[in-house]
C-alpha cells in the first residue's frame, strides 16, 4: 500500500537457530521485512513456520541460549538495534514498540491487578506514578471497551473473560502510543464474535495512532480482513510477499494456493455434502436434556442453579452429520459428555435405537461405548503417551473382546491406520512421534476400532492448523461414505461444518437457538445469534462493506 | 471466611480426638508406671495403693471414659513427675519451641529466597552450582550428628559458645544453626525451581516487553508468584518443627516441648504425654489455618467461600 514511506521497523536477512540438544535448528532463515506508518503486516503461517521467532528478535526475547540470532540487521525509525545498549533496547520495549500475545490469561501476571500491571508501564518509563497513572489506566480501560473500569481496574485477570483479557493486554500495548504494535495471535484462542470486536478495536486504535501493526496470525481470513501487505512464511522462510489483495486473489507459491484452497468454501456444490434422502432411520433421539450445576451447596441458603443444558432435544439419523455449533460456555460440549455418559444430566432422556441411554446399568452402557465412540479436541491428551500406536488402537478390542479373535488383532490395527491414511509401521510408534494432524487420525483409528454406528467429534480439528483440518474433514467424510457412519460434529467454527454436516444445530447458553438443514443455517439464518455468527467471520480488507465471502472470490 | 474457619475447626475436633485415643491406649502400652515411680523394693501393696491413687487399676476402657469426663471440664491430669496439672507443664516448655521454630523457618526462608532466586536467575552458573551443592548438603545432613560435632568443635575445642541449656542470646545460636539446616536446605531447591518456571512463564515475557527491569522483573513479578509453593513447603517444615525438635532439643538440653514429650515417655508420666501431644495437635492445627489464609492473601484467585 505505502511502500515508498520510510519504514519505521526493518529487518534485513535474520536468521535465527535454536539450540537442541546437540544439532543447532534453524528456525528462522534470512527474513527480510519492513512495516511503515498507520499500516499493517500480516506474518502468515502454520505453527512451526517461525513468524512469531522474526518478531520476538525485535523485542529481545529470545532467550540466548537456546536461541541464537546468527545473522541480520534489525532497524528502528533507522538505528540498528545491535549498536543499543541494553539500556536503550528496553526502553523502547513498551514505549516504542509493544506486544500483544495470543494466550492473555499466561500471559497477564495472576498475582497482580490488571491496573498495577497497566500502570507498570508509565512507571517503567517514567510517564507517570500513583494517582496519576491510576487515572490514565482507567481511561485506557474505557478507551478499550471495559465497562465500568473505575472499578475493575482493581480486579485480577481470572476475573475478566477472555475477549475483556485481551482487551487488557491491547491497553497495555496502547498505553504509551508506541509507533508499532506486534499482535501474535490475538485472536486465536478467542470465540468468532469476540475475535471480530478485537480485530476492530485494533483497527480502531491503529486510525486513531496511526501506528505500525505487524499482526501475526494462521487464520487467512484474519490476515485478509487486517492487512496492508502479506508476508507468507514456512519453514522459517518467507514463502510469498506482496499487498493483501494480490497475495489473496492471484497466489504465485504452492504453498499459498493450498492455503486457501484449504479455506471452507461457500458455493454450494458442496464436495461432502450429499443429498439428504441419503440419511437413514434415526439411531439417536435426544428427548429434553437439562444439565443443571448447583453454583452455591450452602446448609441454609437457597441454592442458585446455572444451566449448562437447558431443554435440548434433536435426532441423528444413520449416515448423517449433526453439526453442533455454538461459542464457548453455549453447552454444546455438555452435550456430548451428557450422551456418553462421562456427565450425568439433571433430566431428559436420550433414546439410542429406542433404548434410553440414563437408565443403563454399567454392562449395557459398556455395549453402548461399542456403538458409540468419541474424538477429542486434544488428541496428545487423550491418549496415553507410553502405549505404542498399536496398544492405542487395539484397547477398544481389549476392552469389548466379543469383536475379534485376539490373533487378528494385529491386521485389524495395521487395516484400521491404513483407513485413515497411516501406514502399517507406523503402529510401532510412539504418540509424541506423530504431527497434530496423525494424531487425530490415530484417535480416529481408535474409535474405529469397535467397528461403532455413531462418532461424536467434540472440537476435532480445532486444534490443527487449516490445511490439516481439511485434510481430517475430508477422512471423516470419505468414512461417511464407505462404513455408513454417522457423525455429531461439535465444533465452535461455523465455516468448517459447512463443509460437511448435513444438519446444523446452533446453541447458545445451553439452549438451542436455531436448528435446520446446513443450506438453510447458512443462507436463511433465522436467528439474529446464527447472523451474527456467520457475520462475524471476518471480511477482506480491499472489499470492506462487500457482504462477500473471502472464498468465494478465490474459488 | 468465618464459616470456612468454623468448618476447619470442627474437622480438627473430630482428628485431634481420633489422635487422643491413640495416644491414651499407646502410652499405657509401655508398662506400668509404678515400676518407675515407686523405689524398687516397695511392696505389692504400696504398689496397688498407688494404682488406686492414680486410677491404673481400672479397666482401660473405664480410665479412657474417665479421661474423656476430665476432658470436658478441662482437666488434664496430673503430672506424676511434678505434682501438678500436666497441661501446665507442657504449656511451660510450649514457648521455647515455638520460640526456636519461628526463628529457624524464618531464617531459613528469608536466606533460602535469596540463595534460591540468585540461583535461579543464571541456572548454570557457578554460584548456581555451589548454591545446590550446600543446599543438598544441608537438607540430607543429619542433624544429630551436625549437632554433636557442633558442640565439640565450637563448645569444646574453641570454647566459643556454650554447650546446651538456656539463658544468653549464645545459647541459641547452635540449636538455631543445626535447626534451620534441613529447611534451608530444601527451601534453596523449591525457591530455584520455582523461580526458574516463573522466569521463563509467559508473563515474564510480558514483563520484558513492557520494559520493566531485570531487576523489577525477578522480585516484583517471578518471586511473588514463587512464593506460594515455597510457603506450601515452609509450612510443611514449620509443622515439623513446632511438634517438637526433639533431637536437637535432647542434644543441647533445650526444655521445650520436644524434650519434654520425649521424657514423659521415658518415665511413664501418662498425662504429660497426653497434654504435649494435645497441645502440639492444637498448635499444628493453628498453623495450617494460618498457612491456608496467607495463601488467600497471597493469591488472589484463592478465596475461601463462606457457605
Amino acid at each position: 500500500m505505502t511502500g515508498t514511506a520510510d519504514p519505521i521497523l526493518e529487518v534485513r536477512g535474520l536468521t535465527v537457530d535454536f539450540l537442541s540438544d546437540r544439532d543447532p535448528v534453524r528456525a528462522v532463515s534470512g527474513v527480510d521485512f519492513h512495516v511503515s506508518h498507520a499500516e499493517t503486516l500480516c506474518i502468515l503461517g502454520e505453527s512451526g513456520s517461525g513468524k512469531s521467532v522474526s518478531t520476538s528478535a525485535i523485542m529481545g526475547l529470545i532467550d540466548t541460549p537456546p536461541g541464537d540470532i546468527v545473522a541480520g540487521r534489525m532497524f528502528f525509525e533507522g538505528r540498528d538495534l545491535a549498536t543499543m545498549t541494553e539500556e536503550e533496547r528496553r526502553d523502547i520495549n513498551g514505549r516504542k514498540i509493544a506486544m500483544i500475545f495470543q494466550d492473555p490469561l499466561a500471559h497477564l501476571n495472576p498475582v497482580h491487578s490488571i491496573g498495577r500491571q497497566i500502570a507498570e508501564v508509565f512507571e517503567t518509563h517514567e510517564v507517570a506514578t500513583g494517582a496519576d497513572a491510576k487515572r490514565r489506566v482507567v481511561d485506557l480501560l474505557r478507551r478499550v471497551g471495559i465497562p465500568d473500569p473505575e472499578h475493575r481496574v482493581d480486579q485480577y485477570p481470572h476475573q475478566f473473560s477472555g475477549g475483556q483479557r485481551q482487551r487488557v493486554m491491547i491497553a497495555m500495548a496502547i498505553a504509551l502510543q508506541p509507533s508499532v504494535i506486534i499482535a501474535d495471535e490475538p485472536t486465536t484462542a478467542l470465540d468468532v464474535s469476540v475475535q471480530a470486536q478485537i480485530l476492530d478495536l485494533l483497527r480502531d486504535l491503529q486510525a486513531e495512532y496511526g501506528m505500525a501493526l505487524i499482526l501475526i496470525t494462521h487464520d487467512l481470513e484474519v490476515a485478509a480482513s487486517m492487512a496492508d501487505r502479506v508476508m507468507v512464511m514456512k519453514g522459517g522462510q518467507i514463502v510469498e510477499r506482496g499487498d493483501a489483495r494480490s497475495v489473496f486473489t492471484r497466489p504465485q507459491h504452492d504453498y499459498t494456493q493450498k492455503l486457501l484452497s484449504a479455506l471452507p468454501h461457500a458455493d454450494d456444490t458442496d464436495k461432502h455434502r450429499r443429498s439428504a434422502t441419503g440419511a437413514g432411520e434415526p439411531i439417536l433421539k435426544v428427548e429434553n436434556i437439562v444439565k443443571r450445576y448447583a453454583l452455591s451447596t450452602g446448609l441454609f441458603g437457597a441454592a442458585k442453579h446455572v444451566h449448562a443444558v437447558n431443554d435440548i432435544s434433536f435426532e441423528v439419523n444413520r449416515g448423517e452429520t449433526v453439526g453442533i455449533v455454538g461459542e464457548s460456555g453455549s453447552g454444546k460440549s455438555s452435550v456430548a459428555r451428557i450422551l456418553l455418559r462421562l456427565n450425568e444430566p439433571t433430566s431428559g432422556r436420550a433414546l439410542y435405537k429406542g433404548d434410553d441411554i440414563f437408565r443403563m446399568d454399567q454392562r449395557e452402557l459398556l455395549k453402548l461405548r461399542r456403538k458409540m465412540q468419541m474424538v477429542f479436541q486434544d488428541p496428545y491428551g487423550s491418549m496415553n503417551p507410553r502405549m505404542d500406536v498399536r496398544s492405542i488402537i487395539s484397547e477398544p478390542l481389549r476392552i469389548h473382546r466379543d469383536i475379534l479373535p485376539k490373533d487378528r488383532w494385529n491386521d485389524r490395527v495395521v487395516e484400521l491406520l491404513e483407513l485413515v491414511g497411516l501406514k502399517a509401521e507406523h503402529a510401532k510408534r510412539h504418540i509424541h512421534q506423530f504431527s497434530g494432524g496423525q494424531r487425530q487420525r490415530i484417535a480416529i483409528a481408535r474409535a474405529l476400532a469397535s467397528d461403532p454406528e455413531l462418532i461424536v467429534c467434540d472440537e476435532a480439528v480445532s486444534a490443527l492448523d487449516v490445511s490439516i483440518q481439511a485434510q481430517v474433514i475430508d477422512l471423516l467424510a470419505d468414512l461417511r461414505t464407505r462404513l455408513g457412519l454417522s457423525y455429531i460434529f461439535i465444533t465452535h467454527d461455523l465455516p468448517i461444518v459447512r463443509h460437511f454436516a448435513d444438519r446444523i444445530i446452533v446453541m447458545k447458553q445451553g439452549e438451542i437457538v436455531e436448528q435446520g438443514t446446513t443450506q438453510a443455517i447458512f443462507t436463511t439464518p433465522q436467528h439474529s445469534y446464527t447472523r451474527s455468527l456467520l457475520n462475524a467471520t471476518p471480511h477482506p480488507k480491499w472489499e470492506t462493506g462487500a457482504a462477500s465471502h473471502l472464498s468465494v472470490r478465490i474459488s | 471466611m468465618f464459616g470456612y474457619l468454623g468448618k476447619r475447626a470442627l474437622h480438627s475436633v473430630v482428628s485431634v480426638l481420633g489422635l487422643l485415643v491413640l495416644v491414651f491406649f499407646l502410652t499405657r502400652l509401655t508398662g506400668d508406671p509404678s515400676y518407675l515411680f515407686l523405689p524398687l523394693d516397695a511392696t505389692p501393696q504400696a504398689r496397688e495403693a498407688f494404682s488406686t491413687l492414680h486410677g491404673f487399676d481400672q479397666p482401660l476402657h473405664i480410665q479412657f471414659f474417665n479421661y474423656l469426663g476430665d476432658l470436658l471440664h478441662l482437666d488434664f491430669g496430673e503430672s506424676l513427675r511434678q505434682n501438678r496439672s500436666a497441661m501446665e507443664v507442657a504449656l511451660e516448655a510450649f514457648p521455647q519451641t515455638l520460640k526456636l521454630a519461628v526463628l529457624a523457618i524464618f531464617l531459613a526462608g528469608a536466606l533460602a529466597l535469596v540463595v534460591g532466586s540468585l540461583a535461579a536467575a543464571k541456572p548454570g552458573s557457578l554460584f548456581d552450582r555451589f548454591a545446590s551443592l550446600v543446599s543438598l548438603a544441608g537438607a540430607s545432613a543429619p542433624d544429630f550428628w551436625i549437632a554433636i560435632v557442633g558442640i565439640l568443635v565450637f563448645a569444646v575445642s574453641l570454647d566459643l559458645l556454650p554447650t546446651s541449656g538456656t539463658g544468653s542470646a549464645a545459647h541459641w545460636i547452635m540449636p538455631i544453626g543445626v535447626l534451620m539446616l534441613r529447611p534451608f536446605g530444601l527451601l534453596v531447591q523449591v525457591v530455584r525451581g520455582t523461580m526458574i518456571g516463573a522466569l521463563s512463564s509467559p508473563y515474564v515475557k510480558t514483563a520484558r516487553a513492557k520494559g520493566v527491569r531485570r531487576q523489577k522483573i525477578i522480585f516484583s513479578h517471578a518471586l511473588r508468584n514463587s512464593l506460594l509453593p515455597v510457603i506450601t513447603v515452609a509450612g510443611d517444615l514449620a509443622t515439623s518443627l513446632v511438634n517438637g525438635a526433639v533431637v536437637v532439643e535432647s542434644v543441647f538440653g533445650w526444655p521445650g516441648i520436644g524434650k519434654l514429650m520425649i521424657d514423659a515417655i521415658i518415665q511413664r508420666d501418662f498425662a504429660v504425654v497426653q497434654s504435649t501431644v494435645l497441645v502440639t495437635a492444637c498448635a499444628i492445627f493453628i498453623l495450617n489455618i494460618a498457612i491456608d489464609l496467607l495463601y488467600a492473601v497471597l493469591d488472589p484467585r484463592i478465596r475461601y467461600q463462606t457457605s
